[in-house]
């Protein structure tokens, strides 16, 4: 991780493929993860996963050491995760209604 | 992280022993609710706390409740305050307590006529009791193993899963490796992370047990059509409900799942539980907790003796018998609430503290508080408490294995 980095981005737990925001990150930032630069044309708060290596679709997303859910496409390191590119893996088998695909 | 802190406890007839040495003053109906206010109100800094249910319909889980808390280690008497035509069992709370060799006085408004007599009544009996409190009750030595402590969350935000949770998570470890009983409880906030619960409990019937558990709860929730995961979430960077779940899920640490018990189960030995608080037998009462205190009030009802709440947005409350230690998630919050808050987790979020850093902080102030130290709500004079209506089946044997 770059120096300036630091402080900005935080792994919970040593398993985990993607980093939280630790405070909000400004438009224009350029994110350097490995040899991967991603340019943050719009900012993002904190909170927010970044990923911490490029992970393929279907692969499981990991923060908590636990798996969050699942890529839905390829994702490059340093790239915003959110529900644009993640979906839940948790089957609502639960809920009342059942599944229907 | 071996503490060797001893502290001085209470000592109750049952062996138990208590943190604090904690008057009741209970209503047992809304009705008798202003009379006991009116009782406590010149004693409310002198170790006197205000409990009670509102509810005029009897209900089994009330008076579990209550005899659970009327005979807390950290109480040490209780005056109970009746109207007089409600259905509470107030000759069996009664009985209980005074079994459990505690000072008790049943005050029956209808019976001690009216408002002004029976205020009066109960403040005489307050200053006599408070007056041999102290001499009647053994002070004996008291240490971490002894210690029964619950986590909850509430006003969270973004922050909370990143600091203040995994940091009571810490602490958790900290309390179970030296064999304390840590107790987090489970709503729906936990939906999605079943299988990770279930795969920590210390046997395979215990899993099976959590996960009927979680069943229930989405059941649950399902029928009271309140959904987990909410539009707020996302714009908080949570993508998925199962995220969210875990970032609740962080307090409770990384220990293997000793127990799964329901409000008023009393942890046998040291070790992870996980507090079932969702009621058996379907919605028929409404949400399962309506707020934090319900909740607080049923850890504190398995014998908490303080319970840790993480908040991001700024929770102030605190409650009546059991202290509460609040962990800040959010730095902002911690800035301008200071004066509520015991734990400043946000410096993680700033580079100025670590995670264990922070689990190590809280983990001195359970000591701290053991030993004594009021809390910063216990000083301001938060003794919030709600107790409503439920219905639960008693655990089976495959809950508590060891």
């Amino acid at each position: 991780m770059d120096r300036a980095q630091i402080g900005l981005l935080l792994r919970i737990s040593d398993e985990d493929n993607v980093y939280v925001l630790l405070r909000n990150m400004a438009a224009g930032t350029v994110l350097q993860l490995g040899e991967q630069e991603t340019a943050y044309e719009t900012g993002l708060e904190l909170g927010h996963k970044i990923a911490a290596r490029d992970i393929a679709a279907g692969e499981k997303i990991i923060k908590y050491g636990a798996p969050i859910g699942s890529a839905t496409r390829d994702i490059r390191a340093g790239e915003h995760v959110h529900v644009h590119n993640i979906k839940s893996d948790y089957l609502p088998t639960y809920t009342l209604d059942p599944i229907t695909d | 992280m071996a503490a060797k802190a001893e502290f001085p406890g209470y000592l109750r007839q049952d062996g138990r022993k208590g943190i604090r040495n904690t008057i009741l003053v209970v209503y047992l109906v809304e009705c008798a609710h202003h009379v006991a206010r009116e009782i406590v109100y010149p004693y409310r800094k002198q170790g006197v706390h205000l409990i009670g249910f509102s509810g005029c319909y009897p209900n089994q889980y009330a008076f579990d409740m209550m005899a659970r808390l009327c005979t807390h280690p950290n109480t040490g008497g209780a005056l109970l305050v009746s109207l007089g035509c409600e259905s509470f069992d107030r000759r069996g709370l009664a009985e209980t307590i005074a079994g459990s060799g505690r000072p008790v006085e049943t005050l029956v408004i209808q019976e001690k006529g009216g408002t002004l007599s029976t205020v009066e009544q109960g403040q005489a009996w307050l200053g006599e009791t408070l007056a041999g409190l102290e001499e009647s009750t053994p002070l004996v030595t008291m240490a971490v193993d002894e210690l029964v402590v619950g986590a909850i969350c509430g006003g969270s935000d973004a922050t909370s899963g990143i600091t203040a949770n995994p940091a009571i998570g810490r602490c958790f470890d900290l309390l179970v490796e030296n064999s304390a009983r840590a107790i987090f409880e489970e709503g729906g906030e936990l939906i999605g992370c079943e299988r990770i619960m279930a795969e920590r409990a210390v046997t395979p019937e215990l899993g099976e047990e959590i996960l009927a558990t979680m069943e229930k709860t989405a059941h649950y929730y399902t029928t009271m059509g309140h959904g987990s995961f909410a539009v707020g979430n996302a714009d908080g960077g949570l993508s998925t409900v199962e995220e969210k779940s875990m970032g609740a899920y962080a307090k409770s640490g990384s220990s293997p799942i000793s127990g799964l018990i329901k409000p008023g189960d009393v942890p046998p030995s040291g070790g992870l539980y996980l507090l079932d608080i969702v009621p058996d037998g379907g919605a028929r009462f409404g949400f399962p907790n309506i707020n934090d205190n319900a909740e607080i009030a049923e850890l504190i009802a398995c014998g908490a003796h303080m319970t840790l709440f993480s908040t991001g947005r700024g929770s102030v409350v605190g409650s009546a018998i059991s202290p509460v230690i609040k962990v800040c998630a959010n730095p902002d919050t911690f800035r301008r609430m200071a004066g509520d808050m015991d734990v400043d987790a946000g410096r993680i979020l700033e580079g100025r503290a670590t995670l264990d850093e922070v689990g190590e902080e809280i983990f001195s102030q359970v000591l701290a508080v053991a030993g004594g130290a009021p809390t910063k709500s216990e000083s301001l004079g938060h003794q919030e408490f709600v107790l409503t209506y439920k219905s639960f089946e008693p655990i089976g044997p495959a809950c508590l294995p060891v």
